[in-house]
């Protein structure tokens, strides 16, 4: 198989470069693009590339695999190939570092910004603060984003605003503080919220739907965040 | 919060309010404008005069003009902030987008004055 992935070193490289690699994969089984990047460091071992869990829970192996963005450790070869061709890039519209591995800074600085912890200044209760199931339910389908940022870069309003507009991975953590029936700061949470570029740069082109490898919906949790808007402000 | 910024009221949820609601009235304008045209095949220039002459349609048709340039500063001021900006081309960004965010602004209100004298010259 052909692989094609994206090489850039700042340290030594002009400008970034496709580099094509010959891999023959083992038959009989359906690897996933992970597994490819493993087999061809062992040919290569300057590929630069972030791994951890390998089973889609840590969110480190975002990448762009053949103009899709998904976790190379969760992705079949035989669902990213395209004409027996694998094509590897970083995820777009991040400063690289170095091959695949890209600067998050502002990512996670979005995410800071919305104060993703859970606010409550009662005295807490001797055990814990309870929920009812029901109020429990409505985290559901957003607490359980693992900060890949796969939807994030892959979101237009992301790359030409990534300073200002909060991107759907930390509006989606924001949701999930303002549906979260023990936080007390809904009424601070949406205020830093008001402005054109925080949440209303989201156009809606579900971008982010369409590539979250753990199948959530930020766009439906920034509608949520836009009626509460219109609730408070009506 | 973001706060520097040179929209409409410095809130999003406004902006996105007008750009919602001025999307409506323009959409039921031009399919009631577009239904008339459609029950008039033979549309005379005196049928057509006779149309703007009432006060009611020059009401509606101001409401769409009005609603037409909200809609589009909306638009234009996204445009303008998303592609010129100090992030992709440097510092000269600000001067473009100003330049851009004025005659956009400029032009509407020539557009506005306009539409004005056309509806109630008729």
């Amino acid at each position: 198989m052909l692989v094609s992935i994206y090489r850039y070193n700042p340290e030594v490289d002009e400008k970034p470069r496709m580099q094509d690699y010959e891999i023959e994969l083992p038959g009989g089984k359906d690897l996933m693009v992970l597994d490819v990047l493993e087999l061809l460091k062992r040919q290569d071992p300057s590929i630069a590339y972030r791994r951890s869990c390998r089973e889609g829970v840590c969110g480190s192996d975002g990448m762009n695999m053949n103009g899709t963005n998904g976790l190379a450790c969760i992705t079949p070869v035989s669902a990213a190939a395209k004409n027996g061709k694998l094509v590897l890039r970083p995820l777009p519209g991040m400063p690289v570092i170095r091959d695949l591995v890209v600067d998050m800074s502002v990512f996670y600085k979005q995410f800071e910004k919305i104060q993703p912890y859970l606010i409550n200044n009662s005295p807490a209760p001797a055990i814990e603060r309870l929920q009812s199931p029901a109020e429990r339910e409505k985290l559901d389908g957003l607490y359980e984003c693992i900060l890949c940022a796969c939807c994030s870069t892959n979101c237009p309003s992301f790359w030409w605003n990534p300073d200002k507009f909060i991107g759907p991975a930390g509006l989606l953590q924001a949701y999930r503080f303002l549906a979260d029936s023990r936080d007390t700061a809904t009424e601070e949470r949406l205020a830093n919220l008001e402005d054109p570029f925080s949440v209303f740069r989201c156009r809606g082109i579900m971008n982010c739907v369409a590539v979250c490898p753990k199948g959530l919906n930020p766009t439906r949790a920034i509608g949520h965040i836009r009626s509460m808007l219109l609730q408070r402000a009506s | 919060m973001v706060t520097n910024v040179t929209s409409f009221g410095r809130s999003g949820l406004y902006d996105w309010a007008v750009q919602r609601v001025s999307a409506v009235i323009l959409g039921v304008y031009f399919v009631g404008m577009l239904a008339y045209l459609v029950q008039h095949p033979d549309l005379s220039y005196t049928q057509w005069h006779a149309l703007f002459s009432t006060t009611w349609v020059r009401i509606v048709s101001l409401l769409a003009l009005i609603s037409l340039c909200a809609h589009a500063w909306v638009g234009l001021w996204t445009i303008s902030t998303d592609y010129l900006t100090t992030y992709l081309m440097g510092s000269k960004a600000t001067v473009l987008r100003l330049l851009f965010q004025a005659g956009s602004v400029a032009l509407m209100f020539i557009y506005l004055v306009w539409g004005i004298q056309i509806l109630w010259g008729v």
